[in-house]
This record gives structure tokens, C-alpha cells and sequence, in this order.
């Protein structure tokens, strides 16, 4: 009974201890701004982080980390140091700087701060205990959100540009009426494959074409999961009543297409783009002629 | 009964789905296409699948034995407006109409029909 009463006490007791070490830590860490901010710099440039950026500007970010710093020590609210944390990975990522070196400057700064503190209270064992009682679990919090604000703004990042590649990644544009070119570049994986197969059963609806080039010129191999997955395309498109050309098959393309034993018969190949093209339009009736000289 | 109206067209016939159909309907439509083709000496015929988003095993068997049916009559036969999500399911499935004309919609399918059709009359002259 006594102890169920006597427990919040204690602990209110411990937070105002902790709250009063804080304060102390804070005036502490403000008062050797310079001296701490010039070791945590050194300590950077002697670990080699940070490589891509000048030293002026690992002096300038490190200044607004470190009074970010004690203000989340002060106030204990790490919203305005995630802000930053973002702005700042946003900054950084685009010049390379990686997950490891933004996880490592943080932590050299907790390091050089719990030195700071063990010098200063290296006489009073009890106290110096209490402040790293309070120092320590917000200087984990705080490198669990730069650390994580980080990784964040770099997935953001990704899935942008993945975005972006998506959407450039597989046109389909017509180069004669009933004529449809599809040229594919890069490597497919099973998600564009079925991206790929949208578009152009798609495009076969909308722009009535009667003939497909598909130019896999780019495509430097192909898994037989995708590989099938073509010979199926192929196939839905003559049941739209569209015929599909496939250029530019690699030899390793072409080896895939063996091994998985591709009924020919089914799929037309021609050599090159060119050739393709040239095929397409003798399908559809058109005559191409040079125009000579002077008859026009 | 789901009817599916066959209309005539010159030399041709056109039957246009209007709705899905049940397995009934689709045997209703082959006999009754068989029995036209003789009736108006068809040449061709278009079956015009537009309006279908499901296209099962059955219908593509008893789609492929009308076209075959209708080829022993005299008449070449043409499927046209197979839908893209329909078309992929129908390969996904392994069903795939390896021998029948398809054609992307009622224009191509009757296209198709005088290209056919004026190959037989040149042979027939020749």
C-alpha cells in the first residue's frame, strides 16, 4: 500500500532532478559553444566524414547542429531539429554525402560532449552522474531523429525518381498512322513488364494501330519470368488484331527466349529498328521512295 | 433469352454482343449464324465482342468452334474488340484464339472480310 503511493513521488522527484541537471547541462554546453563546436569539427575532419564538403561549410552546418542540439536539450521538443534535419539531408544528399557519415557526426558530437562533461564534473562522481542521467537519453533521441529524418529525406528522394523513371520509362508513340513504335531502354523487372503491356494494349486501342515495333535495343537481358511475359503481350495484341514486331534482340535475350522455349512461329523478330520498321510498313501498304533529284 | 441481334450487311453478316452472355446464349448464336450463313450466301461474318469484359474458357472454345463452323459453310469469320485487360487475361489463361482472324474493331474486321473474301474471288477467276 505505502509503496503504491509513495512511487509517482519518487519519480516526480527524479524528473525535477533530471530537469534541474538539464538546465545545468544546457548553461553548460552554452557557455563553451566555441571550444566544443572547434573540437566536434576537428574530431570530423580527422575521422575523414564529410569529405564532399568544404571545411567552411562543415564549420557552418556544424554551428547550426550544435545550437539545434542544446535546444532540443532545453526544450525536449525535437520537432524544429527534424525540420532541419530534413532541410539539411536535403541539402547534403544530392552531393553524396552518405547514411554512415551523418550517423557518424552525430555521434562524434554526443562523444565530445559527454567528454566535455566528464572533465567538468570528474570531482563529483554523484552529480556527474545524474547530468549524464539526463544528457543521455536525449542525446539518443536526438541522433535517432537526425539519423532517421535522413534516411527518410534519401527515401523520398528514391521514390521520386523511381516515380520519374516509371512515367519516361516506356512511350509509345506513333510513327505512321496504324504504326506504333514502343523502344524500351533499361533493365525491365516484373512491375514494368506489366506496365509496359498497359501501355501498349492501350495504345493499340487508342491510336488503332494495326502494327507494333517494340525495339528491346536497350534491354540488355531479360529473366525468363519476363521473357514470358513479353511472348504474352505479343500474343494479346493479336487478339486485339495488332501485330507485333520485337527488334533488337540481344544475344542473351535471344538465348533466354530459346531456353524457355518461345514458340516462334508466334512472335515476329526482325533484326534492327530499321528493318523492323521497314517490315511494319510493307505490312501496311506504304511504299517509301527516294525522291530524286530535280523532279521536284 | 439474351437475343444478339445478326445483322446483314451485303455479302456479310454482323453479329454484335450486346451484354454478357450466358454459355445458352453463345450455343443460341452459333447455331443461329450457322444456319443465316447458308440462308443469305454469306461470305463473311463479324462477331463483335466489344462489350464483353470477361471472356472464359468456354466462350473462347465455343467462340472457335462458330469460326470454324462458319468456315466449313463457305463464310470466313473475323472476332473483333477484344478489350486490352481482356486480351492479356484470355493469354494469361493459356486460351488464346491461335487460329481465328481477330481484328481491333467492326471497321478492320470488315477490312479484313474484303481482303479475304477478294483473295478467294481472284483464285476462283485465276
Amino acid at each position: 500500500m505505502d509503496t503504491k503511493t509513495f512511487r509517482p513521488v519518487t519519480k516526480k522527484v527524479r524528473a525535477e532532478v533530471s530537469s534541474a541537471s538539464l538546465s545545468e547541462l544546457v548553461v553548460h554546453l552554452r557557455e563553451n559553444r566555441t571550444e566544443l563546436r572547434e573540437e566536434w569539427v576537428r574530431r570530423i575532419t580527422e575521422a575523414q566524414l564529410l569529405t564532399a564538403m568544404s571545411s567552411e561549410e562543415i564549420f557552418a552546418e556544424a554551428t547550426s547542429v550544435f545550437d539545434n542540439y542544446v535546444e532540443v536539450l532545453e526544450s525536449g521538443s525535437v520537432e524544429a531539429l527534424q525540420a532541419y534535419a530534413r532541410n539539411l539531408s536535403e541539402r547534403i544528399i544530392p552531393r553524396g554525402v552518405e547514411t554512415h557519415e551523418v550517423v557518424g557526426i552525430v555521434l562524434l558530437l554526443r562523444d565530445v560532449l559527454a567528454r566535455s562533461l566528464f572533465a567538468k564534473y570528474q570531482s563529483d562522481f554523484s552529480l556527474l552522474n545524474r547530468v549524464l542521467d539526463a544528457y543521455e537519453p536525449a542525446a539518443n533521441r536526438i541522433a535517432n531523429t537526425v539519423a532517421s529524418s535522413f534516411v527518410q529525406e534519401r527515401e523520398r528522394i528514391i521514390r521520386q525518381q523511381q516515380e520519374a523513371i516509371r512515367e519516361l520509362s516506356t512511350p509509345v508513340l506513333q510513327v505512321r498512322e496504324r504504326l506504333l513504335i514502343l523502344p524500351i531502354i533499361g533493365l525491365i523487372d516484373p512491375q514494368r513488364a506489366r506496365q509496359l503491356t498497359e501501355q501498349l494494349l492501350q495504345g493499340i486501342r487508342s491510336n488503332r494501330a494495326k502494327v507494333v515495333v517494340m525495339d528491346i535495343t536497350g534491354v540488355p537481358s531479360i529473366d525468363a519470368n519476363v521473357a514470358n511475359y513479353l511472348v504474352q503481350t505479343v500474343e494479346a495484341a493479336r487478339l486485339m488484331g495488332a501485330s507485333v514486331i520485337v527488334t533488337g534482340l540481344s544475344p542473351q535475350i535471344a538465348q533466354t527466349l530459346v531456353i524457355i522455349g518461345v514458340d516462334l512461329g508466334k512472335m515476329e523478330t526482325v533484326g534492327d529498328l530499321q528493318g523492323g520498321i521497314e517490315k511494319a510498313e510493307r505490312v501496311l501498304g506504304y511504299k517509301v521512295e527516294l525522291v530524286e533529284e530535280g523532279n521536284n | 433469352m439474351m437475343q444478339v441481334p445478326i445483322l446483314k450487311q451485303g455479302n456479310y453478316l454482323i453479329a454484335t454482343i450486346q451484354s454478357a452472355l450466358t454459355d445458352a446464349d453463345l450455343i443460341q448464336l452459333r447455331d443461329e449464324l450457322a444456319a443465316r450463313v447458308g440462308q443469305y450466301r454469306t461470305r463473311g461474318v463479324v462477331i463483335d465482342v466489344t462489350v464483353l469484359d470477361v471472356i472464359d474458357s468456354f466462350s473462347v472454345r465455343t467462340l472457335r468452334a462458330m469460326v470454324q463452323m462458319l468456315k466449313l459453310r463457305g463464310a470466313e469469320a473475323v472476332i473483333v474488340g477484344i478489350q486490352p485487360e481482356v486480351a492479356f487475361a484470355m493469354v494469361q489463361l493459356g486460351v488464346t484464339l491461335e487460329n481465328e482472324a481477330t481484328a481491333l474493331d467492326l471497321e478492320e474486321g470488315l477490312v479484313y472480310l474484303d481482303q479475304k473474301t477478294k483473295v478467294k474471288d481472284r483464285h476462283a477467276q485465276g
